[in-house]
């Protein structure tokens, strides 16, 4: 028998994202992949699968599935409450799904992205050697589709090692990141005006970036009417507009931009940066004080 | 534009965790410094075994390693070969000259025939105080290097042109540019490699395919490469 997932819904977004794409920024194609990296992994640790295989990337849940198949999941990231024929489910906890069953996510309590993975993973066709979609640039699976059937892929060896993995939900509240000095840090006019006040979530947030909204950032006279020549830009990279509203790169960000990028969110905490929602408070705190 | 580096000089600035940011004075010595990056990868060996991706810009080259703990290697690695590296200096003209003698492409030329039937190829005339036949034949005239990408995948910025050929963007840009236009923009020259919007002043169009997704590399421009445009049609 096939073994594949059956799309009963989508919600919001469902991708389908791996690693993402390396070595192809010279040619104008960035990384993309997974935006809650480390989420996305541990769900392959605990199926026990090669690292790499590719997962469906839920945003703020409602995907339902239905099983062709004997398949195992599991559902990492932000623990939109799984159910699977109507009977709840652990997150973050291996579960096998019968030939026909229908796993379903709720809406998570926080968090913004929640990982699908499957035992044998997603098998629709690699492009550039990555079966990652790239919001940006369009390469690369098509959002998940109501009645696609994707297929799923052979099951290496071994399986899952473990229940169930004790991590903590992505935080609801105020979310603190941590800075380190971005190539063009000089033209803001005080880098303490990163850090000195509260940012929100804006609602125009997406795989592109995190964006921000507070008091605006304003350049260093001597950068005023500058324009920056346009330069390759990196994930966690805090980009500041003309408008002064920062933008953090997440995922699919350009491979180029040219307003200056002030400062770099700290790796591990851009993959918390892509489980805030619009609304949530953030707070920026610099690893070192800049002098 | 805004550049604190001047030529013959190399700043490299924090970017991250696992990448640095080489400005230096003008693109064409970006892109040399970039190819011998490239070099240096394809070499192998630490820390260039670690960088996976080096990205030209206009005035930088990016440097993305995969690893924490291969920075402590890369800074001093990447100044080892600034230093090694007799960077060219950008003479008039968009020449690329080190010590005499122009640095040589990766492949020869590749060539571009065009069709020079652009919407704007009047508005350039107009522009360079050139006529139509004149615009052509500085396109053609001296070969162009890819220099960096962006925008779009697959996009190149060709420099090194006619300097005569400076040109502003439009002011208003089109929604939606055909795959295959050939087309101008400050010191710029480039190709839509898909349809898209577009800003850029059109000369002409060509019929080579530009991107593919099925082939690998999927550019055909690649940075370090040499661009001869070639007329086979046009001006009307």
């Amino acid at each position: 028998m096939i073994r594949a997932l059956e799309v009963v819904a989508t919600g919001p977004l469902a991708l389908v994202e791996d690693l993402g794409r390396l070595g192809y920024a010279a040619v104008g194609v960035g990384r993309s992949g997974a935006a809650d990296r480390a989420a996305y992994l541990l769900a392959g640790r605990l199926l026990g699968e090669p690292v790499g295989r590719a997962a469906v990337e839920v945003t703020l849940g409602g995907l339902v599935v239905r099983a062709r198949g004997s398949l195992t999941v599991v559902v990492t990231g932000a623990a939109a409450p799984a159910t699977v024929d109507g009977r709840p489910v652990g997150h973050a906890a291996p579960v096998h799904l019968p030939d026909g069953a229908v796993l379903a996510l709720g809406m998570p309590p926080t968090g913004l992205r929640s990982y699908l993975a499957v035992r044998g993973g997603i098998d629709l066709d690699p492009v550039l050697g990555s079966r990652s979609s790239d919001t940006l640039s369009g390469i690369g699976p098509a959002p998940l589709r109501v009645g696609q059937v994707v297929p799923v892929g052979e099951p290496g060896a071994g399986g899952p090692t473990m229940d169930v993995a004790p991590v903590a939900a992505p935080e609801g509240g105020r979310v603190e990141l941590t800075l380190l000095p971005g190539p063009r840090l000089d033209w803001l006019a005080d880098p303490r005006a990163l850090t000195a006040t509260p940012w929100t979530v804006s609602g125009s947030s997406d795989r592109v970036g995190m964006r921000l909204t507070g008091p605006a950032l304003s350049r260093a006279e001597r950068w005023a009417d500058a324009e920056l020549p346009s330069e390759g830009v990196v994930v966690g990279g805090v980009q500041v507009p003309a408008d002064g509203q920062p933008i953090v790169f997440l995922a699919d960000h350009p491979v180029t931009g040219g307003y200056p990028v002030v400062a770099v969110v700290r790796a591990a905490d851009v993959d918390r940066a892509a489980q805030c929602r619009p609304g949530q408070d953030v707070r920026l705190r610099w690893a070192v004080a800049p002098r | 534009m805004a550049s604190e580096t001047e030529p013959g000089l190399v700043r490299v600035l924090p970017c991250g965790e696992t990448a640095l940011l080489v400005e230096v004075a003008d693109t064409l010595t970006a892109v040399a410094l970039a190819r011998q990056f490239d070099h240096l990868r394809a070499a192998g060996g630490p820390p260039w075994s670690d960088v996976h991706d080096v990205v030209t810009g206009e005035r930088t080259v990016l440097v993305i390693a995969g690893h924490l703990t291969t920075m402590t290697e890369l800074r001093p690695a990447i100044l080892e070969s600034v230093s090694a590296a007799r960077l060219p200096v950008l003479k008039l003209g968009g020449e690329l000259v080190t010590g005499g003698n122009r640095t040589p492409a990766i492949v020869a030329p590749l060539e571009i025939p065009v069709v020079y039937d652009g919407a704007d190829l009047l508005d350039v005339a107009a522009l360079t105080g050139l006529s139509p036949a004149q615009v052509v034949d500085a396109h053609t005239g001296a070969d162009w290097d890819v220099g960096f990408t962006g925008f779009a995948p697959g996009f190149a910025y060709l420099v090194g042109g006619d300097p005569r050929l400076v040109v502003p963007r439009r002011a208003e840009p089109r929604p939606r540019v055909a795959a295959g236009s050939v087309a101008l923009a400050g010191p710029y020259s480039g190709i839509y490699p898909t349809d898209s919007p577009g800003g850029w002043q059109l000369i002409g169009r060509t019929e080579v395919t530009l991107w593919d997704l099925h082939r690998d590399p999927p550019a055909v421009l690649r940075p370090g490469m040499r661009v001869r445009f070639r007329n086979v049609g046009g001006p009307p």
